[in-house]
């Protein structure tokens, strides 16, 4: 059936389809409506689940990790502050091996208050041990919190679905909710293998001590590695099922490319008309959409981008003292590059807080590349006016 | 309570194993001890950071027979939610969700989310066995710590200034079913009160006293009677609250003076005389009102 639904209710729709059982939520803009929709949904039964109206954000992954601990599938939404309120529970859930999934709505952090779109707050969380997906439509939001249930329940690591504040959002978009008899034989209901289960009583989250604690994070390391293959083959029998595929990464227009510009979540649909009205122009350049930013597809980033000559990356986020944080990534996985055909990333900065990143400030960010053997800086802020 | 009496009372099943990591004279586990044995093995036991992460034993062990799921500090209540409602949707009624964390983790850092929980009226048990310090962490102040305490946040030139933190009053004014205060040192008071907690439905908070050698500068031997002394001096008076309003005395507590009970203890030493008066004139107010309290909710009128 299709229906044209906002963003955050098409997460909703993904919760609701994928029978979470448990949600604990905290509102906080732009995510409410996220959340609004899963209580009338289990109000009128569309979704049986518990739902916890809880005190914080703090809280409500608490509420997600001891009821993940059952074995319950458990499913929360937040943006920027409310996330960044649970760091600490985000190590937590991640350590203790619970796949809750969350979505979380890229809004930027204060001060100053500032409601709209900017990646620095998922960005923070990178090293968390959370699956981390960027969308860049609504039926991705979709069908991603779809499959993130499926490849987080078999690594047994949490996911973080992610939009961008208000362009995604906010935005209605034709989206098709697919029939929960084919949702149900796609992702069947969720047995863990090891519970709080009074009939084999474990303990769970004890004192790990230096002969054993770096094995635990091995092992999670190991998941994390195998996500990237796991998450391709999820995302192929989906495409099987449901006739659509998303990837993990998108090459758009790379035949021949120069210049590579790499961009992420709504950006990216921008970026593909800057693309073509571009080629038309004669340009060599092509687009690099990441999806999965946790873990890193850096074997695929690598292959995609050796031989180029420029890679220009557009960061919605910053890490102070540091740089764009996509355009970091980027330049570590191309170290191991032979430095013959590695080629040179160019890291610009851009629509921090919900500034717009119009096709015209891409071809500026295009043609700034061109124009320049080396990046005049580690990274180029476009258009601040001091 | 005589010797076979307890006997009756307290089953035999054991749900602690001996080789846990608790001090001597820890009041924390004969508490869990006493507490299970109340609860039976239908019991799923959520403990945020605390004295108890370490008494419960390392990876991969653990001195408890029920699971037991080690939580981060400010979580015990918001894991104990998302576990009971788990259980709920999965249809396993019968099982007891029991949070179980120490002042630090009740009275300070865990008050949101135990306030939350409680406003929500979960469906859990929230035991706190109050050593009236952060012990885990060597001994700092918390607002359980009495007046005038030494801790080593608070040293004996600028020792703890402000009164303990009423944590009864509170849990009271959420007007959940069932709080009540017990000490480790009234073991068959205490089992009674789990029980009957048991039987209740929603937000059911048990503060315990529960001595700790090591942070009251006491012997390991002394820490039963010296919990006995606060219960009977009134420092600690045992009563429970209903549903907020219905406050009751679980005992008769001698009202024997507190400063037996404050001389016994290294913490205190550096007290004087007069400091100790003061403590005893609190003692007896708190006493009155508490008293005022049990008359009000006898005579509704
Ligand atoms: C967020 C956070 N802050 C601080 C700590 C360090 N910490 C662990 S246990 C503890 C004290 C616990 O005190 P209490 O709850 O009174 O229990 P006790 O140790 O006395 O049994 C502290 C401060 C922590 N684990 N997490
Ligand atoms: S420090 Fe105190 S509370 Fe902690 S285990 Fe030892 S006696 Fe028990």
């Amino acid at each position: 059936m299709k229906k044209v639904i906002m963003g955050n209710h098409a997460v909703s729709f993904g919760a609701m389809l994928s029978k979470a059982e448990v949600i604990a939520a905290y509102p906080i803009t732009p995510q409410t409506q996220i959340v609004e929709e899963l209580s009338e949904m289990c109000a009128d039964g569309r979704l049986n689940a518990k739902f916890i109206k809880v005190e914080s954000e703090h809280s409500a992954m608490a509420c997600c990790i001891g009821a993940s601990a059952v074995g319950a599938r458990a499913f929360t939404a937040t943006s920027s502050q409310g996330l960044a309120l649970m760091h600490e529970l985000l190590h937590y859930a991640a350590g203790a091996r619970l796949p809750i999934v969350m979505a979380n709505i890229n809004r930027a952090m204060a001060p100053a208050w500032n409601i709209w779109s900017d990646q620095t707050d998922s960005l923070s969380q990178r090293d968390t041990g959370w699956l981390q997906f960027y969308c860049e439509s609504n039926q991705e939001v979709l069908d991603t919190v779809i499959q993130a249930f499926k490849i987080s329940e078999k690594l047994l690591l949490p996911s973080m679905v992610i939009l961008d504040a208000f362009f995604l959002s906010h935005t209605y978009e034709p989206v098709d909710i697919p029939d929960q008899a084919i949702v149900d034989a796609f992702l069947p209901p969720w047995k863990a293998e090891y519970t709080l289960d009074i009939n084999n009583p474990r303990a769970f989250g004890a004192l790990a001590k230096p002969d054993s604690y770096m094995e635990m994070r091995f092992d999670m390391h190991r998941a994390m590695e195998i996500g990237k293959s796991l998450a391709r083959e999820i995302d192929e029998e989906f495409g099987n099922v449901f006739g659509r595929r998303w990837g993990i990464i998108e090459p758009y227009r790379l035949d021949q490319a120069e210049i590579v510009l790499v961009s992420s979540g709504t950006m990216a649909s921008t970026t593909r008309v800057v693309v073509d009205s571009l080629r038309e122009k004669g340009e060599n350049v092509g687009m690099l959409k990441i999806k999965m930013f946790r873990p890193f597809p850096a074997e695929d980033v690598a292959e995609l981008l050796r031989g180029r000559i420029k890679v220009a990356v557009m960061d919605r986020n910053f890490s102070f003292g540091g740089g764009g944080i996509w355009a970091q990534e980027i330049k570590s996985v191309i170290y191991n590059v032979e430095a013959s055909i590695r080629p040179v990333v160019f890291g610009y900065i851009t629509g921090l807080g919900g500034r717009d990143v119009k096709p015209d400030v891409m071809e500026e960010i295009y043609f700034r590349t061109k124009g320049s053997d080396f990046p005049e800086s580690d990274s180029i802020w476009i258009g601040v006016q001091l | 309570m005589s010797q076979i009496k307890i006997k009756e009372f307290v089953p035999a099943e054991e749900y602690l194993a001996s080789g846990h990591l608790a001090c001597p004279g820890c009041g924390a586990s004969l508490a869990m001890r006493y507490a299970l044995k109340a609860l039976g093995s239908k019991t799923i036991v959520v403990i945020p950071a605390c004295c108890w992460s370490i008494i419960a034993g390392p990876y991969p062990q653990t001195s408890l027979s029920v699971p037991l799921f080690h939580t981060a500090f400010e979580t015990a209540a918001a894991v104990a939610s998302g576990v009971k409602a788990a259980l709920d949707i999965r249809g396993n009624q019968d099982i007891t969700v029991l949070a179980w964390a120490g002042d630090g983790g009740t009275f300070d850092i865990g008050i949101q989310a135990l306030s939350g929980a409680a406003e929500r009226n979960e469906d859990i048990i929230y035991i706190c066995y109050d050593n009236e310090a952060y012990m885990n962490t060597g001994i700092q102040r918390s607002s359980a710590t009495p007046w005038g305490a030494w801790t080593t946040t608070t040293p004996t030139a600028r020792p703890k200034s402000h009164p303990k933190k009423n944590i009864m009053e509170i849990m009271a004014a959420h007007r959940i079913p069932y709080a009540a205060s017990a000490a480790v040192a009234y073991p068959v008071d205490f089992m009674e009160k789990v029980k009957k907690s048991k039987r209740i439905r929603g937000t059911r908070f048990i503060h315990l006293l529960s001595p700790c050698p090591p942070g009251w500068k006491c012997a390991d031997e002394e820490s039963i009677m010296l919990t006995r002394m606060a219960v009977q001096s009134r420092i600690f008076p045992l009563y429970e609250v209903e549903n907020g309003e219905r406050y009751r005395l679980s005992m008769d507590h001698s009202g024997s003076p507190v400063k037996e009970y404050i001389r016994r203890q290294g913490r205190f030493r550096h007290l004087t005389d007069k400091d100790i008066d003061m403590i005893q004139e609190r003692v007896n107010d708190e006493w009155e009102r508490l008293l005022r309290k049990v008359k009000e909710s006898e005579d509704p009128e």
